[in-house]
């Protein structure tokens, strides 16, 4: 069979082919290898998944636990909801949730949850001439701007609360969150208690109809929209109104005192609750009693299954977090967080002792 | 016409891979029914995910302008309305702009101005939409609420449309920012469907004596129509499901607004915002529904352009 001139004969390739087949061979054995190498080391690693807030701490807390350890913790930041969900599905060692479950859903889902930190959530504005920690609103006041009763900055009842300050004449542009997040929830729960017309109107919850005014996406969002917006009001969570330079109000708590919000008002806040009779550990920390007291405190919870399937994990879990109460304090409040109170942290521990089991045994001594 | 059929009946049995043509053809149509399947599977899905809240509220979901997750309480009007508002802005800028763009670097640029200016747009078609909005929010937005918000108030405040504060962003800032992005893409496509036209027909119309503008216009223009309206179908199937890029800039407010400067939201918004943390399930079906309810639209708007075209190329006389 002779081939005709300029063709190649039957069945036969061209001279580079066998080359880069070579090297596709030995690129996806590389590719292989690789994969499993990362499959084996991540294996080891404690997960966990949910809240936003928390996770620039529990991503240094886990960074600095493994230099002094080796044991990893692995924390997607996917959010309360989804947190909660990852855990009661079992594909994460932990879930973390700004919104803490009640104990009949702890009951019926088979978790255990505990305090891990504390924020607090800041409504700042944007004024010209008005300082951080110049202006004072009453919490039926906030909750009045919020519902849209309130539509002008230099409105009579502002002023009233407000002597010394030149407030413009401004529209009031409300910024609240697009998404639905753990600090809306803390944000509404606080106007929830504090003004009927608001218990009545809007409610509690992650996302709620928003009587009035416009969304950011994510603490980002509204941190950026107030920035950008004059006269415009939101809430964000301390470490953002810290970071972005926003200007903070003070706002009138319980006791009728006007708190700034500061790690020591945060910390009263805490240190007010009483922890011992929450059942489940469930307490919203807004509109404690208190002088000091910031009155929109949250903690952030984290979540565990009661019964634990692997014990030497469970117990790694747990000295992790022992470890978080008991070292992390310093990482915590550089990072514009508050640390839980000894007295609380000491109930938690006790609450593993006797609540967090693997086949009958309790998993930390 | 070649027979298709007398083509494909017997392989050839001297060809050194027989097989072949059967294979691509069997390959190729399994592709092509596998589309067809997905197509059916989502729309399928998005329906049993919406049962809850179709059985809940019916077809009055579709007029509804409440958005209650507190009590239960949804409608789509909000984000209908916003959906089909800020496309609506971005075609009005996008489609004559590129248009005229892509005229522009077919018919009078010279070669060494169109190469890097057409290079220049398919760059710019494609940047991630993130950036858009990121850019929206940082740079536009404040230029919007200083300068070009006030700036209509003060001449056009008489109509309701531009009425209210400026706070930069909005329904309009959305808008402008979405033309911003299909921009790149229409023009791209209607540059390549305008040069597809033949010479000899333009060379035709200079011969007669028509001037530039006219053999754009009557030749060009109306040669390539079918391709062009087709561009102004992707660019308009990019805008109505933009996510990013509107979610940034657009306020995220579920209200129907008179104002162009009001916020409101879109679909792909509201999906982009609320779906991670919706636990609850008639929550969660509304958003699903949502999501149906964008998918239809995409179905309708793509319907009634196909009829639109075969109107107009009917009367132009051909398909007869």
């Amino acid at each position: 069979m002779s081939t005709a001139p300029g063709t190649m004969p039957a069945g036969a390739q061209p001279p580079w082919r066998s080359t880069l087949n070579k090297k596709m061979a030995g690129l996806l054995m590389c590719l292989t290898v690789a994969a499993a190498a990362v499959g084996v080391a991540a294996a080891a690693d404690l997960t966990g998944a949910g809240a936003t807030f928390p996770y620039p701490l529990y991503a240094q807390w886990a960074d600095s636990y493994k230099k002094l350890t080796g044991v990893g913790l692995n924390y997607q930041s996917i959010g309360s909801g989804g947190g909660i969900a990852q855990i009661k599905a079992q594909t994460v060692d932990f879930g973390a949730s700004d919104a803490p479950l009640t104990k009949a859903d702890l009951d019926a889902a088979g978790l255990v949850q505990f305090p891990m930190i504390i924020g607090g959530v800041v409504p700042v504005v944007n004024l010209e001439g008005i300082a951080p920690g110049a202006l004072k609103l009453s919490a039926a006041l906030l909750a009045d701007i919020y519902l849209g009763g309130v539509k002008k900055w230099n409105d009579p009842a502002i002023a009233a609360l407000n002597p010394g300050l030149a407030l413009p004449a401004r529209d009031i542009t409300v910024v609240h969150r697009a998404d639905g997040s753990g600090t809306t929830w803390i944000f509404t729960n606080y106007l929830d208690k504090v003004s009927p017309a608001w218990h009545g109107k809007v409610g509690c919850g992650k996302e709620v109809a928003w009587p009035a005014g416009v969304g950011g996406k994510g603490n980002e969002g509204v941190a950026a929209y107030v920035q950008r917006i004059k006269g415009a009001v939101g809430y964000v969570e301390y470490a953002y109104a810290l970071q972005n330079e926003l200007t903070h109000i003070l706002l009138e708590n319980r006791a009728g005192k006007f708190v700034a919000p500061t790690q020591a008002s945060f910390q009263a806040a805490a240190a007010g609750a009483d922890w011992s009779a929450a059942p489940g550990l469930y307490l919203v920390l807004t509109d404690q009693p208190g002088d000091g007291s910031w009155p929109i405190t949250g903690a952030s919870f984290v979540l565990i299954h009661r019964e634990q399937r692997d014990a030497a994990r469970a117990t790694s879990l747990l000295d992790f977090f022992a470890w978080c109460f008991a070292e992390g304090d310093a990482a915590a409040s550089n990072l514009d967080y508050v640390p839980m109170p000894d007295d609380v942290v000491a109930l938690v521990e006790s609450l593993w002792r006797t609540d967090v089991k693997s086949a009958g045994a309790a998993v930390w001594k | 016409m070649t027979d298709r059929r007398a083509t494909r009946a017997a392989p050839d049995r001297r060809h050194p891979r027989p097989w072949g043509d059967p294979l691509f053809r069997s390959l190729a149509a399994a592709a092509a029914g596998f589309f067809l399947l997905l197509t059916g599977a989502i729309l399928l899905e998005l329906t049993r995910g919406s049962s809850l809240s179709l059985a809940k509220f019916g077809p009055s979901f579709l007029w509804s302008t409440a958005w209650n997750p507190v009590t239960g309480d949804f409608g789509a009007l909000s984000s209908i309305a916003g959906t089909l508002i800020s496309t609506a802005i971005a075609m009005a800028l996008a489609v004559p702009l590129s248009l005229v763009i892509a005229l522009f670097l077919v018919e009078l640029a010279p070669p060494a101005v169109s190469k890097p200016v057409g290079a220049a747009i398919e760059l710019l078609a494609a940047v991630p939409s993130i950036i858009y909005g990121m850019w929206g929010l940082f740079v536009f937005a404040p230029l919007m609420s200083d300068h070009v918000q006030p700036f209509l108030s003060d001449h056009l405040g008489f109509l309701p449309l531009f009425q209210g504060p400026p706070m930069g962003i909005g329904m309009l800032t959305a808008g402008i920012i979405l033309a911003l992005m299909i921009l790149p893409f229409i023009t791209s496509v209607m540059r390549d469907v305008l040069r597809m036209v033949p010479p000899v027909v333009k060379e035709a119309g200079y011969g007669m004596g028509s001037t530039v503008w006219e053999v754009a216009r009557q030749v060009t223009v109306r040669y390539g129509a079918r391709g062009m309206a087709g561009a102004c179908l992707l660019g308009l199937g990019r805008a109505v499901g933009e996510t990013m890029a509107v979610t940034f800039v657009i306020g995220n407010n579920h209200r129907v607004g008179a104002s162009l400067f009001d916020a409101g939201n879109t679909i792909a918004s509201a999906l982009a915002n609320e779906f991670a943390e919706a636990a609850d399930p008639l929550y969660l079906s509304a958003l699903v529904e949502l999501g149906l309810v964008l998918f239809l639209i995409t179905f309708a708007i793509q319907g009634l352009t196909h009829a639109w075209i075969r109107r107009l190329e009917r009367s132009a006389g051909r398909g007869l």
